[in-house]
């Protein structure tokens, strides 16, 4: 598919690494050349130097012949601007555009049908309701939903007094004492496809698939003590504090956000009348201190800096906080943080991506798309939802019969209001939806594509 | 230094010169030639062995790939290629010296077209197709070829784009579509289509079909080894002008081509290079013409002959079809001048290039304005968009190793004691991968009379000008070969 991204920023280089792993024909749009270069001699894609929003340079990186467009340049006004122009050029076009201030945000439905836009992304919205949702259950490190919200695949650190330690998983039944499974375990940085005589170790980050009502079983069997998150520390007050601390009020937590600049605390203020701002630095401990750091259930590190977030996080993660959450910017090396025990990672622009990419996905391919696509084990995974179509084949015969590509697990099958974690006796229906866990690049778009 | 994916693309490279090699032999095959086809089996397996050697040593290379290797890849790969393309004219004993065999294969392979060979008519036919088609995969570029069939290194690498740079001519080499793949494979299109065109013309002349692909291959890589003693001389005026036709299209760069394919008329036609290229051609022809008055018979031989010299020498093909050496002075200036020209920047032609003249002419006007006016702030435009300065760095950075290389190796092959025009002319010639000079290398003869040393300079020279200096000169770097 052809694909114009505008704007070549981090984001830009998240989209244009993954995109062109999956085979789009991809053209940059930046206006400094410099970025141009570097992406042009990473990655597989032509550059185009100019303004995004010019009909000049829009017509030059071929808009007229282009199937989507994403702008994501910093600027609100610029994506929206362009994606309107590359409309006007190109009526079948569909656009994407990156929107993030919050006096859009509450405009956002009008705007999308107003400019004629497929999509918007609000990265920095998405990351605050993902944190939520994380906040909700304490002691997942990640949570990625499936099946409307009804299936979970949920990330665990197995710590040194974990009751999992030594098991193999054949032996977990009797502990967990519900039905999950095991898809994939990271261990020293590099995912493993586990079968059933592995045994978990002390430091495995495993990820779990299991019914969203059984998660809560499934963290009392683990001996994990939760109690309901009440009192959050946010440090720093950007835009996904904001949103957080929105979010937050609503279902009733007390937020506390630890902000810099004076005026941004001023304008938070305004905005969030029941948080309390606190204008300071976050990195200096006495103000952690004096704001009661070691007595809060959960902390959340969003300054704009990624080294700050870390040494904040570990931190609290020393101070026994019993939740850290920290924001990353850079997510290239997440494989080396893996190690720090930095709590639950959130990445605002690889969640956007992401949605970017599942919907590049869904336009690839209408019929028989993933409906939901999350990559886990930092990257090196990636579950997937389908719903088995009357063209799948298979259908019927038990998993053990069948033949999968190497590296594809079948970790969910539901089927009506029954949710199954497969066996080798199992075996889904037309009208059942699967859920596949994949070693990345496998290129897999369609459930038929994990067969033999 | 990536050595091991270096060793991989040199392995791919010497395969795709091998499967090249087969059509060679079927044709000495047919001919009934059995030397030759005892000469190209024996190579095969020496171009096999290497690369499966070579295949088999590099196994499991990191993908990764930067500037610095990309150049040096390239020109290992011309200079391992040619090592092994000019075995079939050693071993079929056409030409009995290693290093002739050698000069002559990167002669063909850089399009050059000079030959240390007095007569090529009694060579078996299967060497003088190999011979001939050196041209035609030299001249889009090995690398290029490679790009397109495969997908070296993985889909979404864009460090390829390096080799491309390296091996495509031009100071600002860009893509015509996202994937490179599909760039290599336009640009391979047409010049196939290209290619097969120029052979139906040739067909229709009364050309056999042998020499028709065999004068199409010279044309299309603008490289100008012949087929018969006297070039095209020989045949029917109908035959030269379709080559000075087909040779004055294939210097025009092929990224007009393709806009026109998109019927972007008007930038094909605003293309500042083309109007450069095609004004100059014509002017030269214009300007020898009134110097050649009274010289040829009619005033259609002279037009016809002037032209074909002409185009023959700015596109740097070299084919004759009279010798120029016996024009008067002012003409014979006037071709060595285009010799250094060259084609435009992205064709299969030699030299200079159009493009580059053009900027450097802009920039040397931008500095002279600066001296009357020192506060003016200017930009080099070309077709009405700013050139980067990076861009115009490069291309006086060229022009600086352009003539110390020149001086440098004309030096170095006048110990032979021949005269200064045969010197000069032997050197910008081959630097231009033109194939013709003056004098003792002029149209009529060849360059058989050099000492090895000698050859070995020019051969440098071909090579170098054909891969625009960068790539050779990073093989001369001691920090090329250290381990990072």
């Amino acid at each position: 598919m052809k694909i114009i991204i505008a704007g070549d920023g981090k984001m830009g280089a998240i989209l244009t690494r993954q995109l062109s792993a999956e085979g789009d024909d991809l053209t940059l749009i930046d206006f400094n050349p410099k970025v141009l270069e570097s992406s042009e001699v990473r990655y597989d894609v032509m550059v185009v130097h100019g303004n995004c929003a010019s009909m000049e340079t829009l017509c030059e990186a071929g808009v007229k012949e282009a199937d989507l467009l994403i702008a994501m340049t910093g600027l609100d006004e610029v994506n929206l601007l362009c994606c309107m122009t590359a409309h006007g050029l190109n009526p079948k076009i569909h656009t994407i555009a990156r929107v993030r201030n919050p006096e859009y945000a509450v405009q956002i439905y009008e705007m999308r049908e107003m400019f004629a836009l497929s999509m918007t992304v609000n990265p920095e919205r998405q990351a605050a309701a993902e944190i939520e949702r994380l906040l909700k259950y304490p002691g997942f490190l990640k949570r990625d939903t499936f099946v409307k919200g009804r299936v979970e695949i949920v990330e665990l650190r197995l710590d040194s007094d974990s009751k999992l330690c030594n098991v193999a998983l054949n032996d977990m039944a009797p502990i967990v004492k519900c039905q999950i499974l095991v898809c994939a375990v990271l261990r020293n940085g590099k995912a493993v496809a586990p079968d059933g005589n592995f045994v978990l170790r002390e430091g495995d980050r495993i990820f779990v698939t299991a019914s969203t009502n059984t998660l809560a079983v499934l963290l009392k069997n683990l001996g994990v003590i939760t109690h309901k998150v009440k009192r959050v520390i946010i440090c720093g007050g950007g835009r996904v504090s904001y949103y957080l601390a929105k979010l937050l009020e609503k279902s009733g937590m007390g937020v506390q956000i630890i902000e810099r600049d004076p005026q941004r605390c001023t304008q938070l203020a305004s905005m969030l009348p029941s948080a309390s701002i606190i204008q300071g630095d976050a990195s200096s401990r006495f103000l952690l201190e004096s704001e009661g750091f070691s007595e809060c259930d959960a902390l959340v590190t969003m300054t704009g800096l990624d080294e700050l977030n870390m040494i904040i996080s570990l931190y609290g993660i020393n101070t026994k906080i019993p939740q850290v959450i920290t924001k990353l910017g850079r997510t290239d090396d997440t494989d080396i943080l893996g190690s720090l025990s930095l709590g639950s990672i959130v990445s605002p622009r690889e969640l956007c991506c992401n949605t970017i990419v599942q919907y590049v996905r869904a336009m690839k391919n209408q019929a028989g798309a993933a409906l939901t696509v999350h990559t886990i084990a930092d990257g090196q995974a990636e579950a997937m939802e389908f719903l088995a179509e009357k063209s799948t084949r298979h259908c019927g015969e038990p998993l053990k019969k069948l033949k999968l590509k190497k590296g594809v697990l079948v970790v969910c099958i539901v089927k009506g209001p029954k949710m199954e974690i497969p066996n080798g006796d199992s075996s889904f229906q037309e009208g059942d939806t699967v859920i596949i866990v994949t070693s990345k690049g496998k290129g897999i778009y369609q459930l038929n594509d994990i067969f033999e | 230094m990536n050595f091991k994916m270096m060793g991989r693309f040199v392995g791919k490279i010497l395969l795709v010169e091998a499967v090249f090699m087969v059509p060679a032999m079927l044709i000495s095959l047919w001919e009934q030639e059995y030397t030759a086809v005892r000469a190209f089996l024996w190579s095969l397996a020496a171009v096999m062995a290497a690369a499966g050697f070579l295949l088999l040593l590099c196994r499991g290379s990191r993908n990764q790939f930067y500037a610095k290797e990309g150049l040096a890849c390239v020109g290992i790969c011309w200079i391992v290629m040619s090592l092994l393309g000019c075995l079939p004219f050693y071993f079929s004993g056409a030409i009995p010296s290693f290093i002739d065999a050698f000069f002559e294969i990167v002669s063909g392979f850089t399009t050059t077209g000079s030959s240390i060979l007095p007569e090529v008519e009694s060579l078996p036919k299967g060497i003088l197709y190999w011979r001939s088609f050196s041209h035609w995969l030299g001249g889009m570029g090995v690398l290029v070829f490679l790009l397109a069939v495969s997908s070296v290194g993985g889909s979404d690498n864009g460090f390829t784009m390096h080799l491309l740079r390296a091996e495509s001519p031009g100071p600002n080499v860009g893509k015509l579509v996202p994937r490179m793949r599909k760039t290599a494979s336009i640009l391979y299109l047409l010049y196939v289509i290209l290619t097969v065109v120029n052979v139906i013309f040739l067909l229709l002349g009364e050309m056999n079909l042998f020499e028709a692909v065999c004068t199409a291959f010279g044309t299309a890589g603008t490289g100008g080894f012949g087929i018969r003693n006297d070039s095209i001389a020989g045949f029917s005026p109908y035959i030269q002008n379709v080559c000075t036709v087909f040779m004055l299209l294939f210097g025009i760069n092929f990224t007009c081509y393709y806009l026109l394919l998109l019927r972007q008329f008007k930038n094909v036609f605003l293309d500042e290079e083309l109007r450069l290229y095609l004004g100059l051609a014509l002017g030269s022809i214009i300007l020898i013409v009134i110097n050649l008055r009274g010289y040829y018979a009619t005033l259609e031989e002279t037009v016809r002959q002037v032209a074909f010299q002409v185009v023959s020498i700015i596109t740097s093909t070299g084919y004759a079809t009279t010798d120029f050496d016996l024009w008067p002075g002012f003409s014979k200036a006037i071709l060595l001048s285009l010799m250094i020209v060259g084609a435009c920047a992205g064709s299969t032609g030699g030299g200079f290039k159009c493009g580059r003249v053009l900027l450097v002419v802009k920039s040397l006007r931008r500095s002279v304005r600066q001296v009357v006016h020192p506060q003016k702030v200017q930009v080099v435009r070309v077709n009405g968009q700013s050139v980067g300065e990076k861009v115009l760095q490069n291309t006086n950075a060229y022009l600086a190793a352009y003539v110390i290389i020149i001086i440098l190796s004309y030096l170095l092959i006048s110990v032979d004691g021949f005269s200064i025009t045969t010197n000069i002319s032997a050197v910008l010639t081959c630097f231009n991968n033109i194939g013709p000079g003056f004098e003792l290398v002029g149209p009529t003869c060849n360059f058989a009379a050099y000492s090895t040393f000698s050859k070995v300079v020019l051969i440098m020279d071909m090579l170098a000008g054909r891969l625009e200096i960068f790539p050779i000169l990073i093989l001369f770097s001691r920090s090329t070969w250290k381990h990072r």
